[in-house]
């Protein structure tokens, strides 16, 4: 038991704060920056997750909670989640020796974009509920389809997309996954911005022909693959969450010593100081959740695991919409400005409670599991 | 960062438990289970049994009997007791006046107090809440005037727990009615309840329990020498009591332990033909109790730690989460408990009834039990500085509002 961050820790902290500062006004439109993504790369964030042998630097759950907490105070809008958390996931669990040390260098260094086409229209947040179609033939498979919400999919060049290969549309058996090149033939992109302003984009694949090598894993078999994938992805998220609400309640507390009315500091008002007091509560819970997230993914036993994650998200899912309605409510009307910066930070928090599943999801998840101790006597 | 115990912390959670189990009455351990509270004699004759064993009071500095056990094997030992459940040490004694004494008392006091608190020999009762200073406890008014090497106590405590058994009372009393802030008149004193003057009157809470009552002084003589520290600076002593008495509300592990049990009951009670556990909703409830017990469990452990690292006596501002989290989980699970009942938990019973009787029994013990239980849980958001109390601690020490 121990929550101390080592030295090296620690000093990773401090390089990714420094590079991720938030900048003074609230980022507009979509864009991020190739530059930072260069400097990421020279950090050696970008190689964080992959092995030593994969010319990675082979560090794990709690550097990359490190890394996204950073990223959430700093409302980093690189692609880090979906390229270095969900694709060097992907390629370190599901690719081969070789396919997985060539992704890793191009990933490492930079120079690949990656983006997880999964999500479809009527899936909601079931992960089973895959449409889109691949079939075989006999040089690989023809893909085809639409997945509606990809996170930084207008500019990746690499696409990790799960298929139906067999099954009936919500069986766990039948989805596998493929890498496919975004420019390939038949591939159609129509970007647009997240509700936070992270760049996305809905990706079609009109009879989309890919070779067998181009398959990840076995066929049918890939769900267990993006299941865990997914529960890492959650507990980064979670990370980046805790940095998120840490600002905006930061950034509340000092609102209310400095904003007067009445004669006196609208802190002073103990209405707003126990509303101050339950939004800490809810940034202490959701910290000790993101840390609990980022041990349990790691976790061998997946029943176990994906209880635990679902947990963390419950948690964040709640304690961030709460922190982030009541830190605009006690700004009051300059929290509702565009040009403020705690409107990106609420919107930020918004959309990360509604990826990967959202607090009633995961609730249900908790409860069918029977919760997080099973009682078996 | 590691969050997982190590092999040496699991071996001895095992030890604790095995201790536990080979050495609580059987008769003890039933009643508990079943939702009692433990009485006087089982309190006890349990204290005793830790005590001979030299785990009567694992929190203290090892020169007065500690185990010299760091944080976290205290935190493991504290659970285990929860969670079996065995009774836990009389708070008043072994968790409020005996580190009152060992950081504010003289050599005399401790010597005198101390072994005899880890024994449970002398039963000790908490003299704070006055009928006019509840939540603002500086304003309290029972007054300690000196007369020789006396002093005479005239005033009324309230809501005093277990009164009825004490031997000994530590009071705040206000030495100096003159002092510049109200905070600045107080004193510690330890007085002896066979005092001539002071007489114990039962109040009885809506759940129809004998927890707590009033303790009235007229004239009591208290030799000076029972007086703890400074005179005029008992109010130390009391800010160090309080924030002492945060961290142990949280009652984690009992909170565990009862929420087990509940999982139990709700598989076998039943509801439209199936086990109430099945039930969406219900289950529901049960996972977002659970869900929010395992983040306080964590943050118990982050506060745990971090006290750790910046040296004894001085316990983290943010426990005053674990009093408002932990508290408000008691409430829940009782409320759960008493949802599961049904309508049998309208059959009602006193808590502090002897477990079994030989008459037919109208409901299952744990029906009846629900609706006190719940009634009397209502307790525990109000007494330890209730926790709009907390927030405000929160708000001032934490946050500077």
């Amino acid at each position: 038991m121990d929550f101390d961050l080592s030295d090296e820790q620690r000093l990773l902290r401090d390089n990714v704060e420094r590079l991720s500062a938030p900048t003074e006004a609230a980022p507009q439109g979509t864009a991020w920056s190739r530059e930072r993504w260069k400097q990421f790369a020279e950090l050696g964030l970008l190689a964080l997750p992959f092995d030593e042998a994969d010319g990675g630097l082979g560090w794990g759950a709690v550097e990359t909670m490190i890394v996204m907490e950073a990223f959430g105070k700093g409302l980093v809008r690189e692609p880090y989640l979906s390229t270095v958390v969900i694709g060097g996931g992907l390629v370190r669990h599901g690719c081969g020796d070789a396919v997985r040390k060539e992704l890793a260098g191009r990933i490492a260094s930079g120079e690949l974009v990656v983006a997880f086409a999964h999500v479809e229209r009527e899936a909601r947040h079931e992960l089973a509920d895959v449409a889109l179609s691949a079939r075989k033939t006999t040089e690989g498979f023809v893909l085809d389809g639409v997945k509606s919400v990809v996170p930084h999919g207008d500019e990746a060049e690499l696409l990790f997309v799960s298929a139906r290969t067999g099954g009936e549309r919500h069986a766990r058996d039948g989805i596998s996954l493929f890498r496919i090149d975004a420019k390939a033939k038949g591939v159609t992109r129509r970007a647009y911005g997240l509700a936070d302003g992270t760049p996305g984009a809905e990706v079609r694949l009109d009879n989309v022909v890919v070779s067998a090598d181009m398959l990840v894993g076995e066929v049918g078999k890939a769900l267990p693959l993006i299941e865990r994938v997914t529960d890492e992805a959650i507990a980064a998220l979670c990370a980046e969450a805790v940095g998120v609400m840490s600002v905006m309640c930061d950034m509340t507390v000092s609102y209310l010593k400095t904003r007067k009315q009445f004669g006196r500091p609208i802190g002073a008002f103990q209405a707003l100081q126990h509303r101050a007091a339950d939004m800490f509560i809810g940034l202490e819970q959701a910290r000790s959740m993101a840390v609990y997230a980022t041990m349990m993914a790691t976790e061998n036993d997946p029943a176990q695991r994906s209880a635990a994650i679902s947990a963390a998200k419950v948690t964040i899912g709640r304690n961030g919409r709460f922190i982030g309605e009541q830190a605009v409510q006690l700004h009051g009307g300059i929290g509702m400005t565009m040009e403020y910066r705690l409107g990106a930070y609420f919107k930020r928090m918004t959309s990360i409670g509604l990826m990967f599943g959202d607090a009633d999801h995961h609730l249900r998840k908790v409860a069918k599991a029977g919760g997080l101790e099973q009682i078996t006597a | 960062m590691d969050l997982r115990f190590t092999s040496e912390e699991q071996e001895f959670r095992q030890e604790v438990r095995s201790f536990i189990a080979a050495n609580l009455d059987q008769e003890t351990h039933a009643s508990m289970l079943a939702g009692h509270r433990p009485s006087k004699d089982q309190i006890v004759a349990w204290q005793r049994v830790l005590n001979k064993k030299g785990w009567a009071t694992v929190d203290w500095p090892a020169e007065f009997g500690g185990t010299g056990w760091n944080i976290i094997r205290r935190h493991i030992f504290r659970e285990e007791v929860q969670a079996y459940p065995a009774p836990e040490p009389l708070a008043f004694g072994v968790y409020m006046v005996g580190p009152v004494i060992i950081t504010f008392g003289n050599e005399d006091q401790k010597k005198k107090f101390l072994p005899r608190i880890a024994n449970l020999d002398d039963w000790w009762c908490q003299g704070f809440s006055e009928p006019g200073s509840g939540s603002d406890l500086a304003s309290l008014k029972t007054a300690a005037r000196r007369d020789g090497d006396h002093y005479i106590v005239n005033g009324q405590k309230t809501w005093t727990t277990y009164a009825q058994y004490a031997d000994w009372i530590f009071c705040l009393v206000r030495t100096n009615p003159q002092a510049a802030k109200p905070q600045e008149g107080i004193s510690f004193l330890l007085i002896d309840m066979k005092s001539p003057g002071l007489t114990v009157r039962p109040i009885v809470t809506v759940d129809g329990g004998r927890e707590i009552n009033e303790v009235f002084f007229d004239d009591v003589k208290v030799p000076i020498e029972n007086l703890v520290g400074v005179e005029n600076r008992g109010w130390d002593c009391a800010k160090f009591l309080l924030s002492n008495e945060r961290v142990n509300t949280a009652r984690i592990g009992a909170t565990k332990e009862r929420l087990r049990r509940l999982k139990k009951l709700a598989a076998e009670a039943q509801e439209g033909g199936r086990p109430l556990i099945e039930d969406q909703s219900f289950a529901e409830k049960l996972a977002d109790l659970e869900i929010e017990l395992k983040a306080l469990e964590i943050t118990q452990l982050r506060v745990l730690a971090n006290e750790n690292k910046n040296g004894k006596g001085k316990p983290d501002p943010a426990s005053s989460v674990l009093k408002l989290r932990g508290t408000e989980l008691q409430q829940r699970i009782t409320e759960l408990t008493l949802q599961a009942a049904g309508p049998h938990g309208l059959v009602g019973e006193n808590l502090d009834a002897p477990l079994g009787h030989n008459e037919d029994e109208i409901a299952p013990e744990w029906m009846r039990l629900a609706a006190p239980t719940y009634f009397n849980t209502r307790k525990v958001t109000i007494y330890g500085g209730s926790n709009e109390i907390q927030r405000n601690i929160i708000a001032k020490q934490i946050l500077g509002l």
